[in-house]
């Protein structure tokens, strides 16, 4: 019987147990004061079904991950079996194979060790199949019997359900915990094993980046350089500078315009469609930069004189990811602007200042350190931004200042190293861990200063 | 009294008259630079989705050339009665279309005929074929796709040579340009007028039915958690840092972690939809845990107190009447973190979602490609026949993001409750 088959069984088996103990319950005379009913019938079934179900279900997983064992050991339990050759590769390549011939997988083999071993693995695992299947459904059976005796009407079926239920929810909000745990754990293993073979100094100070490693031992240039200064600085070139000075004055002007002057119908429709600009998928960004924005670029350095102009521009990408910055600045901006009392914007109008003196001298000042949070939150959005600069920027890791020239960044690297087909233990994919970490870490301080700074402001208002 | 010696400010003096002035057109050109600005950054957009259509219409569009086919005097050998009933599909398998269709080609057009026609021109006669097998007794006129360079020229985008064969053509009346569906329906091919959209479109569905169905039931229970009965102590303090920094940590580190958990630990296939959609899972669930808490906390405390004052546990008050309340809002934040997840690239490029798929996926655990990979990938093709079929791919996936994005718009209008 497949799995599925059996899991359908249990859930099956839970259902009817959730009828008949509900049936029973609602059964109960509905009696006044100590006689009446502890919990609803409802309660009652969904205890008994919990019991049936949830048994048998955990005996499953366990089944599953212990029976191939030993269904393997029982297969390899005979003269063929024992024929095989000792614990090593050419072991694990026939017993992956009887696997794949028994599953169907593989329609021919290669290896007669793995026929002749099939009919014994066949009938092991029908075998541990069997006893799998039926210890299930008994456990099935005897946890949903067990819980049907306790249905009466003093039982508190809804104390326990309802501790099943906090469970599950505490369980399900683990999960967010679990999820940075393994960011982290996997960053940081995986990172210690590059800093085993490149030392962090090198790494984090180092100037020259050129992760090829070679295959041959003799090969030119086989150590490979780690030195990721030049991806630190196209990072903050394109996302920090270019990209901010796009975004800070267009977001902040704009949204001093839509709270300030626009008409409420105006601002009504124009900022839905500025925050359309953040919801444009970042790859839609990425292929507008590299067909459209960087040859016209180019061409415009071409025509100016300017020496080294690459297609892969750091200015490409910056002005693109500016763009698709607009929104986070304008909206963080707007909500600082509107949180400045109404009576500092009245005293400033009352003393005779114009609308935008009130705004230059008065609004902004006070909402600055609203804005300034929103600005560090855009930085990390930015540098953490990974399609348009991998499209739109380069791979050469110049150290350069010349917005027309080629920069590459920490993302663009990562992707670039990951994407190669490469054996999982060199230097070269460990890299990328490294940066994802480094990545990881700054991204995590700006957004944690940011939100303190935003909160510390929020504070001096209320 | 001091004041009695001032001398009140002559407002009618030409001084004060210029500096009012300059203080006005001071405001003035402040009130239009912010115009400005909101009009520079609605332009990029347009700017955008100009560029976009632009290019991309065109790759809803096929051109096909109008071949005749000789098939008694051809090299082909199939009986037209094999094609009736069973046995249809292998008499075709073996015979030799390719080849007949490159002849045909070669005869009609001259020597080099061929390479006018797309590499699966042959398919269509094969289908044609198939469809009508009496086209086999005599000569027949069949649409067949034309090249990559036939079809830019066609489109008015392409080098003097292609002109020149689609302008002969075109004088032969042997050519149309007209909407294809093969681009809806095909899947990726190596060349751009055969590929088509479809594989990566029903890769993207699956991995977001697999994303929604892991995403939603752990942030709508674990919002209902950290809103409604977390206690105030160090645990959850924890548990919402957590939740807040995950949904800033950037999606590329979401990539690196189911490469490094997903696939080398737990050794999950690779390229599968399953874990596109753990991956993503994992990326949206913060963004539910936030719009879910603010849904649930903008429910009343007074319908809890009341659910509670006739006798409801605590576990009856929410799901019984918060969750109902709360659920419009809770959808509008799902649909939201989803649309993200769509577009998100990334991630999916981390964990082999970028293998070239010419079937569309037929599982969780089947290899397959998802729609912005898709972009991705034809963006870095050399031929100059997937700009458009890239553009084309953008606009159905704007599309579907406008939708997802209209529906979410609709749901909070219209379930929206003002308390």
């Amino acid at each position: 019987m497949s799995r599925a088959a059996i899991l359908f069984l249990i859930l099956g088996l839970a259902l009817v147990a959730w009828a008949s103990a509900r049936a029973r319950a609602a059964g109960f005379a509905p009696g006044l004061g100590a006689q009446r009913p502890h919990s609803r019938p409802g309660h009652h079934g969904w205890y008994v079904a919990l019991w049936a179900a949830v048994p048998a279900l955990i005996f499953l997983g366990i089944w599953a991950n212990v029976s191939p064992g030993l269904v393997m050991g029982a297969a390899l339990d005979n003269p063929a079996g024992q024929a095989l050759p000792p614990p090593g590769l050419q072991r694990s390549a026939i017993l992956a194979e009887l696997r794949g011939l028994a599953s169907g997988r593989i329609a021919q083999g290669f290896q007669p060790q793995a026929a002749a071993l099939l009919p014994a693995y066949k009938s092991s695992a029908l075998h541990y199949g069997i006893i799998g299947a039926v210890a299930a459904v008994l456990l099935a059976f005897a946890g949903g019997a067990f819980a049907f005796t306790r249905v009466s009407p003093q039982f508190r079926a809804r104390t326990r359900v309802e501790r099943v239920v906090m469970a599950v929810l505490l369980i399900a909000s683990l999960i967010a915990i679990l999820t940075t745990i393994g960011i982290i754990a996997s960053l940081l293993f995986e990172s210690l094993r590059f800093f085993a073979r490149v030392s962090p100094i090198e790494f984090l100070f180092g100037t020259v980046w050129s992760p090829q490693t070679a295959i041959r031992a003799d090969q030119v240039g086989s150590s490979g350089a780690f030195g990721a200064v030049p991806l630190f600085w196209g990072t903050i070139f394109i996302g920090a500078i270019i990209a901010m000075i796009v975004a800070i004055p267009l977001g902040l002007m704009s949204a001093i315009y839509l709270t300030q002057y626009a008409r409420p119908v105006v601002r009504k429709w124009m900022k839905p469609i500025l925050e359309m600009l953040a919801g444009v998928p970042t790859v839609v960004y990425g292929y507008f930069a590299a067909l459209t924005v960087a040859p016209a670029l180019r061409n415009f350095a071409a025509a100016i004189g300017i020496p080294n102009a690459s297609s892969e521009s750091a200015l490409a990408a910056g002005l693109v990811m500016g763009v698709m910055i607009i929104p986070f600045v304008s909206s963080m901006a707007d909500d600082s602007i509107n949180a400045v009392p109404q009576s500092m914007r009245d005293g400033s109008l009352a003393m005779g200042a114009t609308t935008s003196e009130t705004i230059r001298k008065v609004l902004v000042p006070a909402a600055l350190p609203g804005v300034v949070g929103g600005v560090l939150l855009a930085v990390s959005r930015a540098i953490g931004e990974t399609m348009i600069v991998v499209m739109a920027a380069g791979l050469a890791a110049n150290l350069t200042a010349n917005p027309f020239a080629s920069v590459t960044t920490v993302t663009t690297q990562i992707v670039q190293l990951l994407t190669g087909d490469q054996e999982f233990e060199s230097a070269k994919t460990l890299a990328a861990f490294a940066l994802g970490l480094v990545l990881f870490i700054v991204t995590l301080l700006l957004n944690i200063v940011a939100l303190r700074v935003v909160k510390k402001y929020r504070e001096a208002y209320e | 009294m001091n004041s009695a010696g001032r001398t009140p400010t002559d407002w009618k003096s030409g001084a004060m008259q210029r500096r009012i002035a300059r203080r006005y057109a001071a405001e003035r050109r402040f009130r239009l630079l912010g115009l400005a600005s909101v009009l520079l950054s609605a332009g990029f957009l347009a700017f955008l989705l100009f560029t976009m259509i632009g290019n991309g219409w065109r790759g809803f569009t096929q051109t096909d050339i109008k071949l005749s086919v000789d098939f008694p005097a051809s090299t082909l050998i199939l009986d037209p009665a094999a094609l009736e009933g069973f046995g249809a599909r292998q008499a075709l398998a073996g015979a030799d279309f390719e080849g007949v269709t490159a002849a045909a080609a070669d005869e009609q057009f001259g020597e080099g005929g061929a390479r006018m026609l797309s590499d699966g021109a042959w398919l269509a006669v094969r289908d044609a074929v198939a469809a009508k097998p009496d086209l086999l007794s005599g000569k027949a006129n069949i649409w067949v796709p034309a090249a990559t360079a036939i079809d830019l020229a066609a489109k008015g985008s392409a080098d003097r040579d292609s002109e020149a064969a689609y302008a002969r053509l075109d004088a032969a009346d042997a050519v149309r340009t007209q909407f294809s569906t093969t681009f809806l329906t095909g899947a990726d091919a190596t060349d751009p007028t055969l590929v088509g959209i479809w594989g990566a479109f029903k890769g993207s569905l699956i991995t977001m039915i697999a994303t929604v169905l892991i995403a939603f039931p752990i942030g709508v229970l674990s919002a209902l958690y950290l809103e409604e009965y977390a206690p105030r102590n160090r645990w959850t303090d924890l548990i919402e840092v957590s939740i807040n920094n995950l949904a800033a940590v950037p999606s590329i580190i979401f990539g690196l972690l189911g490469l490094a958990v997903f696939l080398n630990f737990m050794h999950l296939p690779r390229s599968a939809p399953i874990v596109g959609g753990l991956t993503l899972a994992l990326m949206t669930m913060p963004v539910i845990v936030i719009a879910g808490r603010n849904a649930i906390k903008a429910v009343p405390p007074s319908i809890r107190d009341a659910a509670l004052g006739i006798g409801a546990s605590r576990v009856q008050v929410v799901f019984h009447h918060v969750l109902p309340l709360a659920l419009p809002g809770i959808l509008t934040g799902t649909i939201i973190g989803m649309a993200r997840a769509l577009g998100e690239t990334a991630p999916l490029l981390m964990i082999g979602m970028r293998a070239f798929i010419s079937q569309p996926p037929g599982g969780m655990t089947e290899p397959a490609t998802v729609l912005p990979v898709q972009i991705f990938l034809w963006s870095d093709e050399v031929s100059r026949g997937f700009v458009e079929k890239t553009s084309a791919a953008i606009i159905v996936l704007l599309v579907f993001l406008l939708a997802m994005n209209g529906l979410a718009i609709y749901l909070r209008n219209k379930f929206e409750t003002r308390w």
